[in-house]
């Protein structure tokens, strides 16, 4: 077990590593440079020129890659160009307001979506299994930031139950309520596709599993239906459910890019978005970097937890 | 199995029943607090180094923050003592002796003297200065006239510049000749930025990313305190979001509000400020090749676009039509006697005829938005459509702001026949003068991407450059605008009025010409 961890945290070094190369050489090659983005107007060639080789951005490409690596490796994620600023005090400013959204909504889906899917399988083509259906097609396909943007008008502009924006109020605020009510649009938002996912494939790994044999054999023997389904049942199916879990972790993660723009929501997502706009190269390699990075782990632990709840997979 | 059903019940019941009761608890927060004015701004600010920054949006509040040696006047673009309480020009325009007033500290207690003012323009220019790796300095070129900054005494500076350079003491007035705190600076280094410190109205409280910047009031400030406690500025990008935070009273005003949600603030508890800007927004013509190198069809062009549609439909009234190269806003150095082209497509199709040319191909570069760009796309289309109207064939090309900067900025030749750009400056010479001269073309470092030249307005605006007599300098602008509108480099299409809306608890504001916010003597 143990040289199974050591052997998957290891190989998501690579993993990352691409990761970093790949974005690094995407966001060089795209028109446009930092210098361009701090002038505005003023950007004549000369300008951009003289910015470039102030902002050490006259060396090749593969040479300021190198350095980059070299330097994260000692824990030196650079400064941004345009917050003038260490990268690394930028996220972790912002790591926790992520975190906090991006978890929420998390906890929010995995646990609505598997007992949306876990009704719908035990009630199959039943009203309560239609109306689930229903409600999940409905949030699977509308845009986030389109129902973020329908939330705020009725629940912040209209009947003004919740802050249009932000993570704490600014005046007098503070403290985990301040926080909770802040956090409730922007996370229902975030875990609503998530949710319809997570419960849509729920339901037809429940179905699966309840047409197997030993569920039969478990309802002669006269278990009752609720015992058949939690402990019998869902047993076998949250082995194919957990990944399902992971891929959507991912999922809310880098959906939080977006609704942290509609709720202004003070995140890493915000940041990776200027970043890019700006083309502030160190800014968005840390800020992937770390994205990369939590989904690579939460990826590690799920698959030590399918490992814990069925240790045949160790022997495959 | 109706377990489940009823765990799931009684789950939901239990979070709405929680919701709602933290929805309620909450329900007054919307409130702002008495005595602090909260400010919707358009973005986070870069950094609040005054020598660093480039954006409007960050000047907003920098100005609040420092002084510079001479300052705006209020609601006009003239320039009046700040820190400054008299200055000297002398050898033919090239010296300039500034007299600091007496006893202004910095919020961090050190003293506001010619050493100071000196520091402040060293690090920005000499690159031996052990501060000026604290930038770099983006718009240090409005200063590269600079020869030295010396010191006479305590309270006199002496600037000697390369040449005479009217634009001189307005540049001076601009964020970037705001004068921040040596003490500071050598504290701080490189994350002065995040730790700034000033002699302005407001001293910095504390930023926390992404959500907001305090500021609180200065009690020793020289120009008299300001009516506010605190200013807090929030940064909330989507245009959507700010108008929703407003009409909800998480904010006491908010600038740039988009033409469509103006309507919105109709109320009485709301009022709309509006004020005409330095602000101008062309279409690049490339009169070095293809069919815009004859005046007629430039002229033809001007004609041919409906530019009062363009303000009042596209931009819903929250712009003016422009008339020339040079906005009202400068009204000292604005020629009064110019009047728009007016929308002619039977004139304008009568110059094509007469310059032979038909069905004439155009390439038009549109970018998708950027600082002051307004509504680039909508607009955009909206010329093709009226340039199809007389007989222009023309395809639009569409680019992301840095990249659009990055395709008209070294020029439009072998590429397009038009672009569009927009213009913010805070004096008469700059746009004409980094934009229209035969000096200016991108080959020689300037901005004069469609290569117009006329030796009449190169005189011009060299000699309004070197003049430091106010009246002589107007004289020359305003014969500079009558030439340059004949030649049609550009189509002139809108001057942006830029806007705020406020609630009704908010007293004694104004917009200012310059774009800049000052809330000094702003109350709630």
């Amino acid at each position: 077990m143990l040289s199974y961890i050591l052997k998957r945290i290891f190989s998501a070094i690579p993993v990352l590593l691409g990761v970093t190369l790949i974005v690094y050489f995407i966001i060089s090659l795209i028109p446009g440079d930092p210098a361009t983005a701090i002038l505005g107007s003023f950007a004549t060639p000369e300008n951009v020129k003289i910015l470039n080789s102030q902002l050490g951005l006259d060396k090749p490409i593969w040479q300021r890659y190198f350095i980059w690596l070299y330097n994260i490796l000692q824990g030196d994620f650079g400064r941004s160009f345009s917050l003038n600023r260490p990268v690394i005090d930028e996220i972790l400013e912002r790591f926790n307001a992520t975190i906090i959204l991006s978890g929420t909504s998390f906890v929010i889906c995995s646990i609505l979506g598997i007992l949306f899917g876990i009704l719908s399988a035990a009630y199959q083509y039943s009203f309560i299994d239609k109306l689930i259906t229903f409600i999940v097609l409905v949030g699977i396909s509308i845009p986030s930031f389109f129902l973020g943007m329908m939330l705020i008008l009725y629940f912040a502009v209209s009947v003004r139950w919740f802050p249009v924006s932000g993570m704490y109020s600014l005046y007098g605020g503070g403290g985990l309520w301040d926080l909770i009510n802040h956090l409730v649009m922007p996370s229902i938002t975030l875990s609503l596709v998530a949710l319809g996912v997570i419960a849509r494939l729920v339901r037809s790994s429940m179905l699966e599993v309840l047409r197997l044999d030993y569920i039969k054999t478990a309802r002669a023997k006269g278990v009752k239906e609720t015992r058949v389904i939690l402990s019998h049942a869902l047993r076998s199916a949250i082995i194919t459910i957990l990944p399902i879990l992971g891929l959507q972790a991912g999922f809310v993660l880098s959906g939080s890019v977006y609704i942290e723009i509609v709720f202004q929501w003070p995140g890493i997502g915000r940041m990776l978005v200027d970043a890019i706009l700006t083309r502030d190269i160190m800014l968005v390699q840390g800020g992937v970097l770390f994205i990369a990075l939590c989904y690579v782990l939460f990826n590690i632990l799920v698959d030590i937890l399918q490992l814990w709840l069925d240790p045949r997979l160790l022997r495959k | 199995m109706i377990g489940i059903l009823r765990a799931t019940c009684k789950i939901f019941a239990v979070s709405t029943l929680l919701i709602t009761f933290i929805a309620h608890s909450f329900a007054v927060s919307a409130n702002t607090p008495d005595n602090v004015l909260v400010v919707g701004q358009i973005a986070e600010p870069k950094s609040l180094d005054p020598a660093t920054v480039t954006a409007v949006n960050d000047f907003r509040i920098l100005m609040n923050m420092y002084d510079g040696l001479v300052r705006y006047k209020s609601g006009s673009l003239e320039v009046e003592p700040a820190l400054a309480k008299s200055w000297e020009i002398s050898n033919g325009g090239t010296t300039y002796t500034f007299t600091l007033k007496s006893g202004i500290k910095f919020h961090d207690g050190s003293n506001l003297d010619a050493d100071a003012v000196k520091f402040n323009f060293d690090r920005m220019l000499d690159e031996s200065h052990p501060y000026h790796d604290t930038g770099p300095f983006p718009l240090s070129f409005f200063f590269s006239a600079i020869e030295k900054v010396e010191v006479i005494s305590s309270d006199k500076i002496k600037f000697t510049l390369n040449a005479p350079y009217a634009p001189f003491l307005s540049n001076l007035a601009y964020p970037t000749g705001l004068i921040a705190s040596p003490e500071a600076i050598k504290k701080s280094g490189k994350d002065f930025g995040r730790n700034p410190v000033g002699t302005g109205a407001f001293k910095f409280n504390s930023w926390k990313a992404n959500e907001a910047v305090i500021v609180d009031k200065n009690l020793n400030y020289w120009d008299g305190v300001a009516k506010s406690d605190a200013i807090i500025f929030r940064p909330i990008t989507d245009g959507n979001t700010r108008v929703a935070e407003m009409l909800s009273g998480g904010l006491d005003m908010m600038v740039e509000v988009p033409p469509v949600s103006l309507s919105e603030f109709s109320g009485s508890e709301f009022s709309i400020v509006e004020q005409a800007g330095p602000h101008v927004w062309f279409l690049i013509l490339n009169a070095k090749e293809g069919p815009f190198a004859n005046k007629l069809v430039r002229q033809a062009a001007n004609y041919a676009i409906n530019k009062t549609a363009i303000v009042e439909d596209v931009l819903e009234g929250t712009a003016a039509v422009a008339a020339g190269p040079t906005p009202p806003a400068f009204a000292w150095a604005y020629n009064n006697s110019l009047s728009p082209y007016p929308y002619d497509p039977a004139k304008a199709k009568s110059l094509l005829k007469e310059a032979g040319v038909t069905n004439a191909k155009l390439t038009f570069y549109v970018t998708q938005g950027g600082s002051g760009m307004l509504d680039p796309v909508a607009m955009g289309t909206a010329i093709q459509a009226d340039l199809s109207a007389v007989g222009f064939d023309v395809e639009i090309k569409t680019f992301e702001w840095n990249t659009f900067l990055g395709e008209v900025n070294p020029g439009l030749e072998g590429k397009a026949d038009m672009a569009e750009m927009a213009w913010m400056t805070n004096d008469p010479d700059t746009l004409p003068y980094l934009a229209l001269r035969t000096g200016a073309w991108p080959d020689k470092g300037g901005f004069n991407s469609g290569y117009y030249s006329n030796p009449e307005v190169d005189k011009l605006l060299e000699a309004a450059r070197s003049s430091t007599d106010q009246a002589e300098r107007a004289s020359l602008y305003q014969k500079m605008q009558t030439i340059v509108q004949d030649d049609a480099p550009w189509v002139f299409v809108a001057n942006w009025k830029q806007n705020a809306v406020t609630t009704d608890k908010v007293k004694n504001f104004s917009l200012q010409p310059s774009f800049f916010l000052i809330l000094k003597d702003v109350s709630k």
